[in-house]
């Protein structure tokens, strides 16, 4: 039986012509060349708890700056984890605690003195599910800038279309800035809390499986504004989704039981894995 | 990839299995198992839904034959009079306009003391969640007290009250053990005088520094206040000699004659201990309703979704800021009702209250926090015990306003909850 991943095509993609051809001419570089630039998150020697259960063995990757770096894996590798022990929301979990060194830049992400409040200000993060405040799609949006800034009325509202705009939402929502955001369709909702998280001015989006609620339509949109935003930030985004990390990730960490199984240029992970555990998920093998 | 045909999963058409259909080897050990007719089934379902409509009924029945009595007994006493005034010995010109203005100020006061405090209680339980051992066990010990004392009878609270506001465990009375007597008692706002009745029938004050003073006694050349707040200079006679004739009798008096001790109080005055007073009957309600404020308060908050704090959060917000922009606008309307239900239990408590006001007769409304009150259900319960038929018709008029009260207040609720809900997710 050929090796289904030498010989595969590449996956159907509803990319853009452009995007597509980008991706395809790009040379199969190593990582070190590919992805090569700035490292905008440092990761040595992470292990992670909650409680007595380790669901993080000894990580240890750079996270290039400007990139999307995927991570996948089965169900219960520890992916959403680490997602959340980047900008500390394993904080109100009762007895989640981590080792390690986990670095963005200069500060240190694991330390108890550092003030969270601010580390979400410069690391933003996307749900799975879609979960827009209460309120109009204005206040929504104005949230974090309100909480973080103090700005007059005017520049507020360029923060808003600014967020929006970049969000790729600006066209559907602009004549009903002060309508409930509930009021929107799923796509619609999700990428209002990109735009939300993006209006504080992070340097880091996370993302957690942000389109697993999502309709095909919808993915396209999002992923299309994921790889349009790499431009700007940092990307990291957990998906279960093979096709999607291939499609718009530039690095891909494939985790499993808690373990760092193989890191590096998405090309290569997905067409030359280093691994038989990587081909086997890579390939539907398992997972 | 994901979803590549494998070709040792692809079922092709004619290796498919035959449809089960009839064939009896398909239905494994279903095959020896009698199916149940539909029509027991069905019926049982018709007579379930039966005995529901009846005991729905049987209950709409029992209230509209409660109201029904109560309405024809006291409707005709149902008058201007028993709103506007007070309690007399004749039940046809008998109202209950102290009670109302009792209960009036009892409950806003006891609303405006439960409510931030049942919502802040509320707000820690379900928003600071402790992270140690020990965090949770206290926290864990304060939600199984709250839990429990929803359950307690409200006499428990009305002698709770008691000891704890009336008399304020006596730490006040070094002097004496009546917690009513006025030498044992801090108080501002009050002023006390001596007054004396003039040989012409008029009062005369002497001010008065503290409760405890000696009485005064009538003094040549003593200086006084008259009726009006005015400054005068009484005549003091020594006793047995004549009155003067050539002169008016306004501010002339023996020098034995005997003071009374009055008080004036102002808006503002307040003791400790309370007293018997429209604060101490306040607090003694808040006990009562404050574990059904925070537990319907604490469900509230439960109910907004977890992702919308994640949300805030992960924008950076405070937990203070998640509480005070997310989480308690989400929950208002479920708070509210709750404690608007909880109020109107409040209106409708009798057993403390009678702990601690006791029955007294209260021709007036509550002048300042620490007045004598009474409220509705109380004087209802009074004219109930008495034996003439008129005061138990004027009971049932009474009732009625009191239910129109509380049907106001839950219909405040229901409004409140229509015009507040918003999907949260």
């Amino acid at each position: 039986m050929p090796d289904p991943v030498t010989t595969r095509p590449l996956p159907p993609s509803h990319l853009d012509p452009s995007r597509e051809a980008a991706l395809a001419t790009s040379p199969p570089h190593p990582p070190q060349t590919r992805v090569a630039n700035r490292t905008s998150i440092e990761l040595r020697h992470l292990s992670a708890w909650y409680g007595d259960f380790q669901s993080l063995h000894d990580i240890s990757f750079d996270i290039p700056a400007n990139r999307v770096t995927a991570l996948i894996g089965p169900s219960g590798c520890g992916k959403s984890t680490l997602l959340r022990w980047i900008n500390r929301m394993n904080d109100t979990i009762p007895g989640a605690r981590a080792s390690g060194t986990l670095q963005l830049g200069e500060t240190d992400l694991l330390a108890r003195a550092t003030d969270v409040v601010d580390l979400r200000r410069r690391i933003g993060i996307v749900f799975q599910r879609p979960n827009p405040f209460p309120k109009s799609i204005f206040d929504n949006v104005a949230f974090g800038p309100r909480l973080h800034m103090r700005m007059t009325r005017s520049q507020l509202q360029d923060v808003v279309e600014w967020a929006l705009r970049k969000a790729a939402v600006w066209d559907e929502v602009k004549d009903r800035l002060a309508a409930p955001a509930l009021g929107l369709s799923g796509g619609q909702q999700q990428r209002l809390c990109i735009a939300r998280a993006i209006a504080i001015g992070p340097e880091v989006l996370l993302m957690d499986e942000p389109c697993s609620a999502l309709d095909p339509a919808s993915t396209l949109a999002v992923e299309d504004l994921i790889f349009e935003l790499r431009k700007q930030y940092t990307i990291v985004i957990v998906t279960h989704n093979m096709q999607q990390a291939a499609r718009c990730s530039d690095q891909t960490a494939f985790f499993y039981e808690g373990k760092l199984i193989e890191v590096g240029a998405t090309t290569g992970v997905f067409t030359k894995p280093k691994q038989k555990q990587t081909e086997d998920y890579v390939s539907g093998k398992f997972g | 990839m994901a979803n590549m045909p494998d070709s040792s999963r692809q079922f092709a058409a004619d290796t498919l299995p035959a449809a089960p259909g009839n064939d009896a080897s398909t239905r494994g050990p279903l095959e020896s198992v009698e199916l149940l007719s539909g029509n027991p089934r069905r019926r049982r379902d018709r007579r379930f839904r039966w005995l529901c409509i009846a005991t729905a009924t049987l209950s709409v029945l029992i209230l509209i034959g409660l109201l029904g009595s109560i309405l024809i007994q006291g409707l005709p006493h149902f008058t201007w009079t028993l709103i506007t005034s007070g309690p007399e010995p004749d039940p046809h010109q008998a109202g209950i306009r102290p009670a109302i203005f009792g209960t009036l100020w009892v409950c806003l006061i006891c609303g405006l003391l439960t409510l931030p405090i049942g919502i802040a209680t509320a707000i820690l339980l379900e928003e600071y969640q402790p992270k140690n051992r020990i965090g949770r066990f206290l926290y864990g010990l304060i939600q199984l007290n709250i839990t429990n004392l929803a359950g307690v009878p409200s006499v428990v609270y009305g002698l709770l009250g008691l000891t704890a506001f009336v008399s304020m465990f006596g730490l006040f009375s070094s002097t004496s053990q009546d917690p009513e007597a006025p030498s044992s008692r801090y108080e501002i706002g009050v002023q006390y005088f001596d007054q004396f009745f003039s040989e012409g029938e008029r009062a005369i004050l002497i001010p008065i520094d503290s409760a405890a003073a000696p009485m005064t006694q009538p003094v040549a050349g003593m200086t006084a206040l008259n009726f009006y707040g005015e400054e005068i200079r009484p005549t003091v006679l020594a006793p047995g000699q004549p009155l003067p004739t050539n002169e008016s009798l306004q501010y002339t008096l023996y020098a034995d004659a005997e003071a009374g001790r009055i008080t004036h109080k102002a808006w503002y005055y307040f003791s400790l201990p309370l007293g018997r007073g429209v604060l101490a009957g306040a607090l003694t309600l808040m006990l009562v309703i404050l574990p059904v404020v925070i537990i319907s308060s604490q469900e509230a908050l439960r109910a907004v979704p977890s992702s919308l704090r994640a949300g805030a959060l992960g924008l950076g917000a405070t937990p203070w800021q998640v509480v005070w922009n997310v989480t308690l606008p989400s929950a208002m309307p479920g708070i509210l009702t709750g404690a608007i239900l909880a109020m109107s239990r409040a209106i409708g408590e009798t057993a403390p209250i009678l702990i601690i006001a006791g029955i007294v007769y209260i021709s007036r409304a509550p002048q300042h926090l620490m007045d004598d009150f009474t409220v509705m259900p109380l004087q209802l319960f009074n004219w109930i015990s008495r034996p003439q038929e008129d005061f138990h018709s004027l009971a049932a008029a009474g009732i009625i306003l009191l239910l129109g009260i509380l049907l106001s207040f839950n219909a405040v609720a229901v409004l409140i909850r229509q015009k507040l809900h918003k999907p949260l997710s």
